[in-house]
């Protein structure tokens, strides 16, 4: 097989003692879509945060990144300096923030161009006004010299997205790109990014808590939950026919935009409290499907059929009738 | 037909706003000429992206606002004017939901007292039977009885969610608002609440105007859906068909870019420029600067809301009473 782009290895972080991340082992092709879905604390964010060393000194991250075959964890700053914004660039919910009030869209675009690409003088301002007209700012010219407040929240993350290409990376972490955005505009930034990716070729690691989202936009899509990976699969064949009872839940709770309304399947209970994990497997308190087993140790995630992995005891794969109309409260 | 309960008619409120420290202040109208009925026991859902003035229809609907322009009637009466007595009195009949659970609960107070509050203030029964309520409250919203000892920074989302709809129930309203209720919880967390609010509306006969910015949570507890553009009613009918076949050209684009697990069907509509501003509303039909199929009429005269089918109304010039001969000139256009 071909060596992956970017590959994680059993990666476990721990904040202050406590495991948010329990062996996250996870690949990313060359050119490839990879869809990061769960609930809030899952660990979606951190996974990558702790791959790209943004995390804070005070947490103790183990297990191994490689970046085509080179260990990239703990590696040193000069070393990470090159790889983020070089080759792999992350873009966040909240563009504002990410971006700096003080300083003109110019200024920001050139730096990543300056920093990754050695450019300099007049060929910054020529590639800064290529990259908005690639992420579709109109007048690009005259605005390289506004500030973020000056643009809506959808240019905004079209900047940031602008700034992410400027090193050309091979790789686009985008972390809940579009969940601050209105629907329309929402659709607007997926094309932007589609577009991008068909003319680059660049990977992307899509990580958010829209399930639709990550399966129109994503090749393949890994569902975790309390820090582990619980499913990995082909998008199609996840949302059609999910075998982890933890995936089953999170597609049975979205309501359907057409055809019968049915009773969403809610999934019972909430996610557990990280200083407070389930001995065994950490869904098994809101399982439908727990058994005495559950309960023993987590289980390993496991191949099933060509391309799928899930971790769970239950041989059997539970099939969406079993579980819809069953409305666990 | 029975009078509806509430109703709704050419409501108007229009906000002053400076742009910048020394800008000259400006006319924002956040709601345009609102015309809405919500009959006994019926769910309206009521959806646009930010700015389209859903909230503010909301606020005016509980008179917690005071329009500008147009009435509120609630069971055939005209809404008592903010801050009287009657309008105090009414506020027992009527509540609201918001998106944030922990903004709306007062974080020094166990979740008991703060579901007994209204009982007190509008001093409903003496201290056994609010007790006794509080108790019926918590279990019909499927709280145990231990969270009710506890304080909202112990509870999960989804569970402070729950005590907000308690304590909103609790003087048994016959109407309530909700504004965005489930955007902020996780996925499976919000299908718990949203079949909670099936539930007790049908158990209790509830009458609600359920706002929301997501197409799928509003289809699945409405009955009737309201689409709002820039301050606009642009698009009103039944839960069930309006997004199967939708008429007006912005609800055609947000039903397209809902996305979906599966296989999509048709092509998908990316609407172009930027979201809408309230402060800078187009003339004309408010939509035509991003609409795919607009023509001149667009640009000068605004579409009213008109029945195009039953059970079925659009504000669209391409829909509306006098545009079959220009239906084939916008499709050229």
């Amino acid at each position: 097989m071909l060596q992956p782009l970017v590959s994680l290895d059993g990666l476990t972080v721990a904040f202050n003692g406590v495991k948010v991340l329990d062996g996250i082992s996870l690949s990313v092709g060359r050119g490839e879509a990879v869809g990061l879905v769960g609930e809030s604390g899952s660990g979606k964010s951190v996974t990558w945060l702790a791959a790209l060393g943004l995390l804070p000194k005070t947490s103790a991250v183990s297990g191994s990144v490689k970046l085509e075959g080179t260990e990239i964890l703990g590696a040193s700053p000069s070393t990470m300096d090159r790889v983020r914004g070089g080759r792999v660039a992350m873009i966040f919910q909240d563009p504002a923030s990410a971006l700096n009030p003080v300083l003109t869209i110019r200024r920001q675009v050139g730096e990543s161009l300056a920093l990754h690409r050695g450019l300099s003088g007049a060929a910054i301002h020529a590639e800064a006004r290529r990259l908005l007209d690639l992420v579709g700012i109109p007048d690009a010219e005259r605005r390289l010299s506004a500030y973020p407040h000056e643009f809506s929240g959808g240019q905004n993350q079209r900047i940031m997205i602008a700034m992410a290409l400027a090193g050309n990376p091979d790789l686009l972490i985008a972390d809940e790109p579009t969940t601050a955005l209105d629907a329309t505009i929402q659709a607007q930034i997926l094309e932007l990014i589609r577009r991008v990716r068909r003319e680059t070729g660049m990977a992307i690691v899509l990580i958010s808590h829209d399930l639709g989202v990550v399966a129109e936009n994503c090749d393949r899509v890994a569902v975790m939950y309390a820090g582990r990976v619980v499913e990995e699969a082909p998008s199609a064949e996840l949302f059609d026919d999910p075998r982890h009872p933890y995936a089953h839940g999170l597609i049975g709770s979205l309501p359907p935009i057409d055809g019968p309304r049915r009773r969403l399947t809610a999934i019972a209970g909430t996610v557990p409290d990280p200083k407070a994990m389930p001995q065994g497997c950490a869904f098994a308190p809101r399982c439908v499907h727990a058994a005495a087993l559950c309960g023993t140790k987590p289980p390993r995630l496991r191949a099933v059929g060509e391309n799928r992995r899930v971790a769970c005891v239950i041989d059997q794969p539970v099939r969406a009738t079993d579980i819809i109309g069953q409305a666990a409260e | 037909m029975t009078a509806p309960l509430l109703s709704v008619d050419r409501l108007v409120r229009t906000y002053r706003m400076r742009a910048g420290m020394f800008g000259r202040p400006r006319e924002v109208c956040a709601v345009d000429g609102v015309t809405l009925k919500i009959n006994r026991g019926e769910t309206l859902g009521l959806v646009g992206e930010s700015g389209s003035g859903k909230s503010t229809t909301g606020r005016l609907v509980l008179g917690l606002e005071n329009p500008d322009a147009g009435s509120v009637a609630f069971n055939g009466r005209r809404l008592p004017a903010m801050d009287t007595t009657e309008w105090r009195a009414s506020r027992a009949r009527m509540q609201m939901i918001f998106q944030d659970p922990l903004g709306a609960l007062d974080r020094r107070l166990p979740i008991a007292a703060q579901v007994r509050e209204p009982l007190d203030i509008h001093a409903v029964g003496d201290e056994a039977l609010r007790t006794a309520r509080v108790e019926e409250l918590m279990r019909s919203v499927r709280l145990s009885d231990d969270v009710g000892q506890r304080y909202p920074h112990e509870l999960s989302g989804g569970q402070r969610q729950r005590a907000v709809l308690a304590r909103a129930l609790a003087t048994k309203p016959d109407f309530l608002v909700c504004d965005e209720p489930v955007s902020a919880l996780d996925v499976s967390i919000q299908a718990q609440v949203v079949n909670l609010l099936i539930d007790l509306q049908a158990e209790l006969d509830l009458t609600m105007l359920f706002i929301s910015h997501d197409l799928r949570v509003v289809r699945q507890i409405s009955r009737r859906v309201a689409v709002m553009y820039l301050g606009r009613v642009v698009e009103l009918g039944s839960a069930d068909d309006l997004f199967v076949s939708p008429q007006h050209p912005y609800t055609r684009a947000l039903v397209s870019a809902s996305p979906t697990p599966g296989a999509r069907r048709g092509e998908r509509i990316v609407l172009s420029g930027d979201p809408p501003n309230p402060a800078a509303k187009p003339a004309g039909c408010a939509f035509h600067p991003r609409c795919p199929s607009a023509f001149a009429r667009c640009r000068t005269d605004a579409p009213a809301l008109v029945e195009v089918a039953p059970d079925r109304s659009v504000a669209c010039h391409l829909t509306g009473p006098e545009s079959h001969a220009t239906v084939a000139l916008g499709a050229v256009a």
